[in-house]
């Protein structure tokens, strides 16, 4: 029962072939067998988990069932969430029980999702490989010496090894497609605004976005449909209708215009990765999928203008963790400075220390407008960049990692290498479009991830792209084979 | 060496929205600590603030009240410190994108004229807490219910040349967001609140000298008395060798003295930048229109109004629209006393002196404006006189009714008979006959003065009720005769 995907599920559960409590007692029992070794979950919220399960049971009996409903997913540890530990992978929010509960979270309930509990990441997001998090590294189910990507990496995990039908995750950089890629999953991070950012504890606001994290295209587009949606508490959530995501799956590709990124197919990318990518250009062009080549001229100024505006937003947005109303506080302080300086300093781990660091001098008088405010205007080049890509072509198919999962510390030490992973997803944060990392054919074993990126609020047919692939590949199918 | 006084203002004013700019919590005064400090006041993991549209009206009524421009196009920006009682590690403010332009007020000196002082810009921004020192034994407690209230932080040119003149224009500052009701102008509640920007040159000379700033100064008087200390103050240090130093300096109205807070260099680097958590406040025509649609009478314009329309003197114009308030108050009073000029002089004399010597406001005030408007009333139609209104007033005043209440039960009705009046004049006449021979006999200019004798005797008999001008008549007659 546990490999099957959302929508498989959702028909078991509602011919009677399984309840919702014996799902969930069932995912409950496989987190407890295997996340010793992978360490996906900080917090597992059984009781929760088994009344929801209860809930929905009784939901699925009265006929009021939707494809949500009963469904075991898990939620990234940056969501907030009511009652419930929120860590944030950070020893800053250890024990932190929030008293709210994040708007997708409360949407994904409301659709009658199961909680199992809170996903691992690195901390606050910060990080590729999920060896940032406080709570210990997370391991990718495929090798458990290698890491599963990060941010999202517990979400990840989870997912690949059948520990929850789906989960959330964040992307303000790659947080949720580079760990989709290296654990085999299917990850979509929305366009800006499309999912609320209330209650999800903010990186890089102006980046951050909400997205799925599941084993089809199907499945997201499922996830999407229930967390997507304007939000009056949060200002920049998109004030437009949600598109019928699964409605839209049936469409041929037949003509849809595939751009390449020339810039995004040669130096830095990894050989096996590359031909993987190149096997899923030739099943979209079987498919009728028509190739064009387009460019990105600015898209190599994307990371160092992301490491600049994320960590800039990012000191600003950790100030609230100072010891004073929640979180780490530290003992005994002797004044306020004091209270400060030991509080954040044991609180924080090195890289979001860094951070801190990095967007406080990008920020600072006499350094602003060679930092901040040119990055600001490399993130409107790129943009208009991918306006006049998007003019030659529909969706853009790329790599979504430079390479297949790397070996847990082999990048811990050099940040810029690390930095390095998001590549090919930054500057689809820094334009606020949608972007989606798919499974292509595995290298040396290893799941490789092709990205797709949509126009603003294409999602529709980002998701319909990845499904008609996935439903003439079986790529997606594949499982690690210790955990199926 | 003859020194010129530089100053400008900075004052934050607290916006009169029922809950705050960024959250739906009640900005009442007084409750008790956090109790209204919602998830985003506390600045939880997570939140997000939305702007309070209410706090833009206001501002753009601000704006368009010293005609200034309001922007089509305003950005929030983040200023970034801690400090325990801002929850954010940052204030949400305006910097470089703010919502009110330049724009110019009017202040008139002591000597009647005028004179134009520029406001640079307006911007709106949250509050902080309040850090508590006294009852934790050592520790410090935090109340954040004042935690994101609405401000208004209007920005002067540098244009004042004394501390009088930077009173009168915080004054005006204060009259006009009272007037558009856009600020309850609370001082002791920190409603309104100045920072003063003050340096010194030599008279003639162009650039300004160093500046220091008084921060939080919560009264007219102590803003007089910080500035004028300070001039001493920078001007002793020139003239003693030394340099003036930019920092900023702390008013203590106990010792009468302003006292170094932090210097320049331990300044906060506040790293500005825009929020992204709130996209840029767009303003259109529309709404500006809709604005300027409710805009109240502002005082300028009643001042002249007062004059026009009910025939007031300048100064008489001047005082009752000191306050929206007060010359609500006259208004409503006139309404019903039907003689403006006696109503002024009610308003701007019994009823101040009252409410001077019971130190109530006058938003407070026992005795209702068509309550005072009826007492008016009743001086008019002669039922009493100017002096037993007096009377009348101060029982309204202790609350033992209206005017007509008042003048039935204690029976102060003026007699105007003239059959009874001339009763009483014989009376008094026939009882003094020796002042009577004197007045007769006595040099006609001094016989005026003398008359005044047989009046008051005549209004004791009458306990005061005999109507004057027709006891004065009847008495010329008869000691004529």
């Amino acid at each position: 029962m546990h490999n099957k995907t959302i929508a498989e599920l959702s028909i078991a559960l509602r011919d009677g072939q399984v309840s919702s409590t014996e799902l969930t007692t069932q995912m409950l029992q496989r987190v407890k067998t295997h996340d010793a070794t992978l360490n996906s979950f900080v917090t597992v919220t059984e009781d929760l988990a088994l009344a929801q399960a209860r809930a929905a049971d009784e939901r699925i009996a009265a006929g009021a069932a939707g494809p949500l409903t009963g469904i075991p997913i898990a939620h990234k540890d940056i969501f907030c969430t009511l009652d419930v530990r929120t860590s944030c992978g950070s020893r800053m929010l250890e024990g932190f029980v929030s008293p709210y509960d994040a708007t997708v979270v409360a949407n994904l309930q409301r659709a009658g999702a199961v909680m199992l509990g809170k996903t691992n990441m690195d901390e606050f997001a910060m990080g590729s490989s999920n060896e940032t998090s406080y709570y210990g590294p997370v391991r990718n189910p495929w090798d458990t010496e290698t890491v599963p990507g990060g941010s999202s990496g517990g979400s990840a995990a989870a997912v690949a090894a059948r520990l929850c039908a789906a989960a959330t995750g964040t992307d303000t950089g790659g947080s949720i497609r580079q760990p989709a890629a290296l654990t085999g999953i299917t990850g979509l991070k929305p366009t800006y605004g499309r999912c609320s950012r209330w209650g999800m504890i903010a990186f890089a606001s102006s980046l951050d976005q909400a997205g799925p994290m599941t084993r089809s295209a199907e499945d997201a587009a499922l996830m999407l449909a229930a967390m997507a949606g304007f939000d009056e508490r949060d200002s920049t959530s998109a004030q437009r209708p949600v598109d019928d995501y699964v409605g839209a799956l049936g469409s041929p590709i037949k003509g849809v215009r595939i751009g390449i990124v020339k810039e995004f197919m040669g130096e830095g990318l990894d050989a096996g990765v590359g031909a993987s990518v190149s096997a899923a250009l030739d099943e979209l062009t079987r498919l009728g999928a028509e190739l064009v080549e387009v460019s990105l001229p600015n898209a190599g100024l994307s990371v160092p203008a992301y490491y600049v505006v994320a960590p800039a937003e990012c000191s600003s947005n950790l100030a609230r963790f100072d010891g004073v109303r929640y979180g780490h506080r530290c003992t005994d302080p002797k004044d306020l400075e004091d209270l400060y300086k030991r509080s954040r300093s044991e609180g924080f781990g090195a890289e979001v220390k860094r951070r801190i660091m990095i967007g406080t001098y990008a920020l600072s008088a006499g350094y602003y407008d060679a930092y901040y405010l040119k990055a600001q205007k490399v993130r409107q080049l790129i943009a208009d960049d991918f306006r006049r890509a998007f003019a030659a072509c529909d969706v853009i198919v790329g790599p979504t990692a430079p390479g297949t999962a790397f070996r847990l510390g082999e990048k811990a030490d050099d940040p810029v290498s690390m930095y390095l992973q998001d590549i090919y997803t930054i500057a689809v944060n820094l334009a606020g479009l949608p972007g989606m990392s798919i499974p292509a054919p595995a290298s040396d074993g290893m799941p490789v991830g092709l990205q797709l990126i949509g126009n603003y609020f294409d999602e529709a047919r980002l998701l319909n792209v990845a499904h008609q692939l996935q439903l003439a590949t079986d790529w997606h199918r594949q499982a690690p084979a210790d955990f199926v | 060496m003859q020194w010129e006084t530089v100053i400008g203002l900075e004052i934050h004013t607290q916006l009169a929205t029922r809950s705050k700019i960024f959250s739906g919590s009640s900005t009442a005064f007084g409750a008790e600590p956090n109790t209204q400090a919602s998830l985003i006041d506390l600045g939880m993991p997570g939140v997000l603030p939305v702007l309070n549209k209410e706090a833009v009206r206001m501002a753009v009524r601000f704006g368009k009240a010293i005609g200034a421009q309001v922007a089509e196009r305003s950005v929030f920006a983040r200023k970034n410190y801690f400090y325990p009682d801002l929850p954010k590690g940052y204030q949400i403010s305006q910097y470089e994108l703010p919502v009110v332009g330049s724009g110019v007020v009017e202040i008139v000196l002591e000597d009647g004229s005028t004179r134009p002082v520029g406001v640079t810009r307006a911007h709106l921004e949250e509050d902080a807490g309040k850090s508590l020192h006294e009852d934790f034994h050592g520790m410090t407690g935090i109340d954040l219910n004042r935690a994101g209230t609405p401000l208004l932080e209007i920005v002067s040119e540098p244009d004042m040349r004394s501390a009088k003149e930077a009173v009168a224009y915080a004054k005006k500052i204060h009259q006009i967001v009272t007037y558009i009701g856009i600020c309850d102008g609370n001082m002791q509640e920190g409603s309104f609140r100045m920072d003063a920007n003050v340096s010194i040159r030599p008279k003639g000379q162009a650039e300004f000298g160093t500046r220091a700033e008084l921060k939080n100064i919560n009264s007219f008087r102590f803003l007089e008395k910080a500035i004028n200390f300070e001039v001493a103050r920078q001007i002793e240090v020139i003239e003693d060798g030394g340099k003036v130093v930019q920092e900023t300096r702390l008013y203590d109205a106990n010792k009468d003295e302003t006292r170094s807070m932090r210097s320049k260099e331990e300044a906060n680097d506040y790293r500005y930048f825009p929020d992204p958590d709130l996209l840029p406040l767009e303003i259109d025509a529309a709404f500006i229109a809709e604005v300027v649609e409710g805009m109240p009478e502002l005082p300028d314009a009643r001042r002249e109004r007062f004059e026009s329309e009910y025939g007031l003197s300048a100064y008489d114009a001047d005082v009752l629209t000191g306050s929206r308030i007060q010359a609500d108050y006259f208004e409503a009073a006139a309404r019903t006393g039907g003689d403006a000029k006696l109503t002024a002089n009610w308003v701007m004399g019994d009823l101040a002196a009252a409410l001077n010597k019971e130190g109530v406001d006058i938003a407070d005030c026992p005795v209702a404006a068509a309550d005072l408007g009826l007492l008016v009333a009743r001086i008019r139609d002669n039922t009493i006189s100017g002096k037993i209104a007096k009377d009348v007033f101060a029982a309204m005043w202790a609350g033992e009714g209206s005017a007509d209440q008042v003048i039935e039960a204690k029976g102060l009705k003026q007699i105007t008979d003239t059959g009874a009046i001339e009763a009483l004049v014989d009376e008094v006449l026939a009882a003094n006959s020796a002042q009577v021979e004197n007045y007769r006999s006595a040099d006609p200019d001094k016989q005026p003065k003398m008359l005044g004798f047989f009046v008051g005797q005549i209004m004791k008999r009458s306990q005061g009720k005999a109507n004057p001008q027709q006891v004065n008549e009847l008495l010329r007659r008869k000691l004529g005769g």
